[in-house]
């Protein structure tokens, strides 16, 4: 049973991912993603990670992809604006993303242990554990994060300012 | 009763999306399908983090690295969009073969 609802997945996701570099138009690029996204979610879900889940859900889907949609039509560009790319490009783009599935694959099945199983605690992603972790083992890097948030907060309003600025 | 699926086949499907991610960075012209590809990128390292987590149970580093993960990619996400929206300004193009200069 879980192991149709992985392979379903499975095969959703990279279905969906490879729409998303196959797509001509980039609002169904986008499209495409948040649908691959939701499929990484249920992977998580797999792997007892409820809490990390629906947060992708919530800030993947709903808050980036819907920034991503804004600025796409923003600059009206939701028409089919990729320019023919040269076959040489093409190309170069597979067997240099072909060569790096093959190292990381062979990689992979030669140093992970082949007994490796994910293990069947359902608790260990939920909100209580995540958060006691958190609060406890992980509030410097807590803190720090809420700083980067500030930084990036105050950035992108400036550089949104001196466009609207000119 | 859950069943177990070994711990290799996430690898796998994060690998695979690591790997069409590098290709949306390395061919697309559009400025935005290639902030697209480094989502998915970090989204592969997600898989990879939440997965080797499993052998962590008491701390669950892996899961908390993926948070940070998350909050890294909003922030990117949210900067690099606004800069995009600038060059969009000066330029009107977001075609990366023909953004080949720094001065504004």
């Amino acid at each position: 049973m879980i192991e149709i609802a992985f392979f379903s997945l499975s095969i959703l996701a990279v279905i969906f991912a490879i729409l998303v570099i196959t797509a001509k138009n980039p609002v169904h690029s986008v499209l495409f993603l948040v649908m691959t996204f939701f499929s990484i979610a249920g992977h998580f879900v797999l792997l007892n990670a409820q809490f990390i889940a629906v947060v992708h859900v919530i800030v993947y889907a709903g808050a980036i992809m819907v920034l991503f949609l804004f600025v796409i039509m923003l600059m009206n560009l939701n028409k089919e604006s990729e320019p023919a790319k040269p076959l040489w490009l093409k190309l170069s783009g597979v067997i240099t993303s072909g060569l790096l599935l093959l190292v990381l694959t062979a990689v992979f099945r030669k140093t992970v242990d082949k007994t490796a199983h994910v293990l069947p605690n359902p608790d260990i992603g939920l909100v209580k554990n995540l958060g006691m972790t958190l609060f406890n083992d992980f509030l410097l890097p807590f803190e720090l994060s809420a700083v980067l948030f500030l930084t990036a907060m105050v950035g992108a309003v400036f550089i949104g300012k001196v466009k609207a600025g000119n | 009763m859950k069943e177990l699926i070994p711990l290799q086949h996430f690898l796998y499907i994060s690998i695979i999306l690591f790997s069409l991610g590098v290709y949306a960075i390395l061919t697309k012209r559009n400025t935005i399908v290639v902030l697209m590809g480094v989502e998915l990128i970090l989204n592969s390292a997600n898989i990879n983090l939440v997965a080797f987590s499993q052998y962590d149970p008491q701390l669950l580093q892996g899961q908390m690295l993926a948070i940070f993960v998350i909050v890294l990619a909003a922030a990117e996400a949210a900067v690099g969009l606004a800069i995009i929206l600038n060059i969009y300004d000066k330029f009107r193009t977001v075609n990366l073969d023909e953004l080949d200069t720094m001065k504004g």
